[in-house]
């Protein structure tokens, strides 16, 4: 029999084991969260993955349509858990999206500043813990170290380090506090440092390439039919990303930022040559692009971060004025996509005139980008499993909801 | 001592005792040296990951966590999971625990201290060091867990590719000592560090790095860990272990480590000689008295262990700072490249002492 590796090259089995099911997960170190994993190997090969969702169902959305749009922002962080922000500011724009609002030049700008943040902490929790899939445990340590910085400026904005519900509808919940900006300016002056210390421990590390390089290929046209997003599809070289291509009233909060969108076009990436090369051995749409993708991404956010400090200076001091929790919504519906971390994330309101919505709906990126797994690890080892995993980066929590 | 006791006691008694006093003492030196490696990798890893590691138990330095762990892990449920293979469960940390005591009975400290003068010591100490590979596989076929049988598997294939280049390298200086005896290849070695064999030739200078990688893979430390692997395998053949049971393979590993450093300090780094002989010039030599030969032997069991720790020290460097490898590769570096550069260096190095039998 021969098994179709995810590469290029296929490999002959002359010897016939039995086939052994494992079951990775829900308690299995690697599966970031409750996820299992149904494997089906011959030996060290893998046949088969399956992934089986829904250990961490809350039944969100049923929340959703029983508390009014303001009540619904604390349920929203909790889906992607390690980007509570950019979860807010999704549900947000979609509220405002219906309610036709606009919202005052600082807000925007402030919105920015935080989700961008908000992305930087989650792209260094990705990277940290791929690092740790693969069996290097000190990048992990490195990540968190910066995104706890990244957590301790969130705590002095809105008093709490994992769920926010700082971003809400009509604005957000408060202004920044005194000396804020300049200790988010001290922290990025030392981050940049640490990107290259993440690059010559992991990117440009030969074990790491041996281990990412050719792993887990996802071909564009694959990538596009599974509805991946984020830095998944971009990983594959599809230069998509909602910040630049969305709906205007979400891009219009990036109007006149510049910044450019990761994603390896006719055979290079639009950067400068400060980082490492891409290696011979990698192929795009492999588990280092997608890791690369993100490594890059960071930094494209740093300097969004640093745009945004700058506008959020010169805007007038105001804020915009949250909803109150029981305005009452106008009728009709409302669906918007924003860029999230982790890929596209999709919030959907339907009101029938009353203060509660009809339907709320969360369309996750996770859950896409988890769906190629299979796709992915057909004819990998065991050990590649926790790798691909890792580079698509899902959180359980959007994915269940 | 049996010697002494016979004196007073049977026979038998006399030498069952003495047996047992001097197990003992070999037990305690290999518990005392996985205490001290824990503890240090803690600490080591602490550093290398931007925080302190252990600081409370015992005072400064957290000195004391080895022990305290020791403890919690005595206290700790005795688990044995009910598809297990009981017998072969409770025997595995034993046979590997064992394995790795027994290889302290050859490895000498300094000149003439060693609880076992063999002449076949390096042989000795590679066939038991493959031992506690036994322990290993029976552990993960005795789990009756499906992680830990892919633990013992991937152990299984990795022995059969390690075990090869590292016997090759420590083929190299037995062949250049013209022994197999440990002290007689330490004390080839006196003098100056040029004598050192790691600097006899430029193949064994390949050697020696060679052999650490063989020797890193040999302890199952990173990056090629794959037997525990515990982000692919939750623990490897570990997983169903817990309490005491994983504590004695904890320590084995520690102690084999220890040893496995030991063995290449001797094999190549002059073993209790230092760089320059300071011994020498103190007149601490045999010739000179009973007491200058024991301090110069102190002198130079401070010198081995300095250099065990440091080849400890650099086992985890590499595990805190590298990826694991898969199974494919970890067979690839050592069939496709540890394999032949050893038998490279191997003929070099027979053809260099062959040309240059004083050497240079």
């Amino acid at each position: 029999m021969a098994l179709q590796r995810s590469g290029p090259e296929t490999v002959e089995f002359d010897v016939h084991t039995d086939e052994l099911l494992v079951n990775m997960g829900p308690q299995h170190p690697s599966t970031h969260g409750v996820l299992r994993v149904v494997v089906r190997a011959d030996g060290e090969v893998v046949s088969e993955v399956t992934p089986q969702i829904g250990y961490l169902h809350r039944c969100a959305e049923k929340i959703g349509e029983n508390v009014t749009p303001r009540q619904w922002i604390p349920y929203t962080d909790r889906m992607d858990y390690l980007a509570g922000m950019n979860m807010n500011l999704g549900w947000a724009l979609t509220v405002e999206k219906l309610l036709r609002m606009e919202l005052p030049e600082r807000a925007r700008h402030l919105r920015v500043l935080i989700a961008e943040l908000g992305r930087i902490a989650s792209h260094l929790v990705a990277a940290g813990t791929y690092g740790l899939d693969l069996g290097s445990f000190t990048p992990f340590m490195y990540c968190f170290r910066e995104r706890e910085r990244i957590l301790d400026l969130f705590e002095l904005v809105c008093g709490a380090r994992l769920t926010y519900s700082y971003i809400t509808i009509g604005g957000v919940t408060a202004d920044l506090p005194p000396g804020w900006l300049e200790e988010c300016e001290a922290f990025l002056d030392q981050f940049n440092p640490v990107i290259d210390e993440l690059h010559a421990m992991l990117t440009s590390n030969a074990i790491f390439i041996r281990r990412t390089a050719k792993i887990g290929v996802l071909a564009p046209e694959v990538a596009i039919d599974y509805g991946c997003t984020g830095p998944v599809l971009r990983g594959s070289g599809v230069s998509w990303d909602l910040r630049r291509d969305g709906e205007p009233c979400y891009t219009k909060m990036y109007e006149g930022y510049r910044f450019e969108v990761i994603a390896q076009v006719d055979g290079r990436y639009p950067q400068d040559q400060k980082y490492p090369p891409v290696p011979a051995a990698a192929v795009l749409g492999d588990s280092w692009h997608r890791f690369y993708v993100r490594m890059l991404e960071v930094v494209q956010s740093v300097g969004l971060v640093r745009q945004a400090i700058e506008r959020y200076r010169r805007s007038p001091p105001d804020c915009g004025e949250p909803i109150r929790i029981t305005q009452k919504l106008p009728k009709g519906e409302a669906y918007l996509e924003t860029e999230a971390p982790k890929g596209q994330m999709g919030f959907m309101v339907i009101s029938d005139g009353a203060a509660i919505p009809w339907r709320a709906r969360a369309r996750s990126s996770s859950f896409c980008n988890l769906s190629v797994i299979s796709e992915l690890c057909r004819g990998c080892l065991i050990a590649d499993v926790p790798s691909v995993l890792g580079s698509l980066d899902i959180v359980l929590g959007e994915i269940d909801r | 001592m049996a010697e002494l006791l016979k004196s007073f006691v049977p026979v038998w008694l006399a030498y069952s005792t003495a047996a047992a006093v001097n197990a003992a003492l070999l037990v305690v030196l290999a518990l005392m040296v996985a205490a001290v490696c824990n503890w240090l990798e803690r600490k080591v890893a602490g550093r290398i990951q931007d925080r302190l590691g252990p600081t409370r138990v015992g005072g400064r330095f957290g000195w004391l966590q080895s022990v305290a762990d020791g403890l919690k892990l005595l206290a700790k449920e005795d688990l044995i999971p009910q598809g297990a293979d009981r017998l072969l469960f409770r025997a595995a940390p034993y046979v590997s625990f064992c394995a790795a005591c027994s290889l302290y009975l050859a490895l000498p400290l300094a000149d003439g201290w060693v609880a076992l003068q063999l002449n076949s010591a390096v042989f000795f100490i590679l066939a038991v060091a493959g031992l506690e590979v036994l322990g290993v596989i029976l552990a993960g076929y005795a789990s009756g867990s499906k992680w830990s049988l892919f633990g013992a598997m991937r152990e299984a294939a990795q022995v059969v590719s390690n075990e090869i280049p590292l016997a090759l390298c420590a083929l190299i200086p037995v062949m250049i000592a013209g022994s197999m005896d440990l002290v007689e290849i330490g004390n080839r070695q006196e003098g100056w560090l040029t004598n050192w064999l790691v600097f006899h030739d430029p193949f064994t200078f390949l050697t020696f790095f060679v052999y650490l990688t063989c020797a890193v893979a040999s302890v199952n430390r990173a990056p090629f860990d794959l037997a525990e692997a515990e982000s692919e395998l939750v623990a490897g053949f570990m997983t169903e272990y817990s309490g005491f049971r994983w504590g004695v393979f904890f320590m084995a590993e520690y102690a084999s480590m220890f040893v496995i450093s030991g063995l290449a300090a001797i094999l190549f780094l002059g073993g209790w000689n230092g760089p320059v002989p300071i011994a020498q010039w103190l007149g601490l030599t045999r010739d000179v008295g009973p007491l200058a030969a024991w301090l110069g032997n102190f002198l130079g069991m401070c010198n081995m262990l300095l250099k065990c720790s440091l080849g400890v020290l650099v086992m985890m460097w590499l595990r805190w700072t590298l990826p694991r490898l898969r199974i494919d590769q970890v067979m690839t570096v050592c069939l496709r490249y540890c394999i032949p550069l050893a038998a490279v260096a191997l003929l070099g190095a027979m053809w260099w002492t062959y040309m240059w039998p004083g050497g240079w």
